[in-house]
């Protein structure tokens, strides 16, 4: 059996900032991830990020995820294992691990579940014809592989990632057929969505996708207006030419482990779906086990980061780890989560927190 | 080939090739159940574990019931998390 101070679950934004923050405190991490490189989705991420300059504004999630992970790999404190899947955890409190056809127990005296989000997809006829992707396959074929999903796309969900995934398409030489949303409102940055549009891309608000057609492969989508009560208006379908059926309608929290430890669990939409209970410090119901980024709730990455940071900071302070800053850097990350949460945009994150405290 | 009847299918868990209709068909029978529903159908047994169907299910049976997704007990998440070699198991555990 493997002891170590600190077990981080997910090498993504929140997990890289949680080992480097418990780290920075002198604590012992182990950092696990199933893929074969450290960033989790920031990898995709070629745009500029928004915020203050303290949240790396300006700056592209892909150079973040390098340098961070960078950061970690040099870090004698952090042991990396990548390529090691977290199998469960058991009610003693054990880690178990798959690396490279090996089995390892791990029994960490504070546990960091950072393991991210999963997409969600949509139920329409055909759904299962190649072409329809989700959004973030799309962003790693053309992003990370530089290979073309198609050559005509139809996004469905107008959030950030459709419409920033829609603008990278456009970069790639895709075209961009339409961008349809079933809300009455695009759900992205205004400075985003504007990009698109002026590139000729049309958004479609309260619409959405009737049925795929195409023999063997998506030839076509179509198309149809919302009423109020989100029921396809009947006349109003349209037929939009495409290779591609691009889904960005949402993610849901990967909370597996946390359902495995027992930690009390609340379903909450504004956060993506089930979400773990969890004090000002990111620690849930389990005692010593905390959370941070999309498991707990669907956000975006300067978030994740910020939690990362706290539930580093927390947990590499409750085994007795402490400086001279540590109640200003503590409050520093809460400062930075409060102003990333602030205003009209924050408004459904800050509902739904408002319902998993503990 | 691919049939008539086979056409236009909306599939729900693309893991185990279950449609919308099959599922439905099973509701409307009053099996409203999660468990029950993946016990007979194999339904989010997958290579994915429920992580794509699971909230598409959720909602359909939410819708025919009437109950709010909140209510619709989820199915206990079991270890392991993921698909694992028996080879590798039998390997053992490394405890150093």
């Amino acid at each position: 059996m493997r002891q170590i101070e600190i077990a981080i679950v997910g090498g993504g934004p929140a997990g890289l900032a949680a080992a480097l923050n418990a780290s920075k405190l002198g604590a012992q991490v182990i950092l696990i991830d199933r893929n074969d490189y450290l960033g989790g989705q920031l990898i995709k991420q070629t745009h500029r990020f928004f915020g203050s300059k303290q949240q790396r504004a300006s700056e592209r999630g892909i150079d973040i995820a390098l340098e961070l992970a960078n950061e970690v790999m040099a870090n004698e404190k952090i042991e990396v294992l990548t390529e090691a899947t977290a199998l469960g955890h058991y009610e003693d409190g054990v880690l178990l691990v798959e690396q490279a056809g090996k089995i390892m127990a791990i029994k960490p005296e504070r546990f960091i579940v950072a393991t991210g989000g999963a997409e969600k997809t949509l139920l329409f006829p055909n759904n299962d014809l190649p072409g329809v992707y989700g959004a973030g396959a799309v962003q790693t074929l053309v992003n990370v592989f530089g290979v073309k999903p198609g050559k005509r796309v139809l996004m469905v969900g107008a959030g950030n990632i459709g419409v920033i995934v829609s603008y990278q398409l456009l970069q790639a030489g895709v075209e961009v057929a339409a961008i349809i949303e079933g809300a009455p409102r695009i759900g992205a940055y205004w400075v985003h969505a504007a990009k698109v549009v002026r590139a000729g891309v049309p958004i479609y608000t309260r619409h959405t996708i009737l049925r795929a057609e195409g023999e063997g492969e998506v030839k076509r989508a179509v198309i149809a207006q919302l009423d109020d009560n989100w029921q396809p208006i009947p006349g109003s379908e349209k037929e939009i030419e495409a290779d591609v059926i691009c889904l960005s309608v949402g993610l849901t929290p990967l909370t597996e482990l946390l359902w495995q430890a027992g930690c009390q669990m609340i379903f909450v939409p504004e956060l993506g779906g089930n979400v773990p209970l969890r004090n000002e410090q990111l620690e849930t119901s389990v005692a010593g086990l905390y959370v941070a980024g999309d498991v707990s709730g669907i956000e975006e990455a300067s978030a994740a980061m910020m939690e990362g940071a706290l539930a580093g900071i927390n947990a590499a302070a409750s085994l007795g780890y402490t400086s001279d800053t540590l109640a200003d850097d503590r409050q520093n990350v809460l400062d930075q989560l409060a102003g990333l949460r602030s205003g009209p945009v924050g408004e459904k994150i800050r509902k739904g927190l408002a319902q998993c405290s503990l | 080939m691919c049939q008539e009847k086979d056409k236009n299918l909306t599939i729900l868990c693309r893991c185990e090739d279950i449609t919308l209709d099959e599922i439905r068909e099973y509701i409307n029978q009053g099996i409203t159940d999660l468990e029950q529903l993946k016990r007979l159908l194999r339904v989010g047994m997958g290579p994915c574990q429920g992580r794509t169907c699971t909230p598409l299910l959720v909602n359909e049976i939410a819708r025919a019931t009437g109950r709010p997704v909140k209510d619709i007990p989820l199915t206990v998440f079991r270890q392991p998390t993921t698909a694992v070699k028996l080879g590798v198991l039998a390997g053992g555990i490394n405890h150093e």
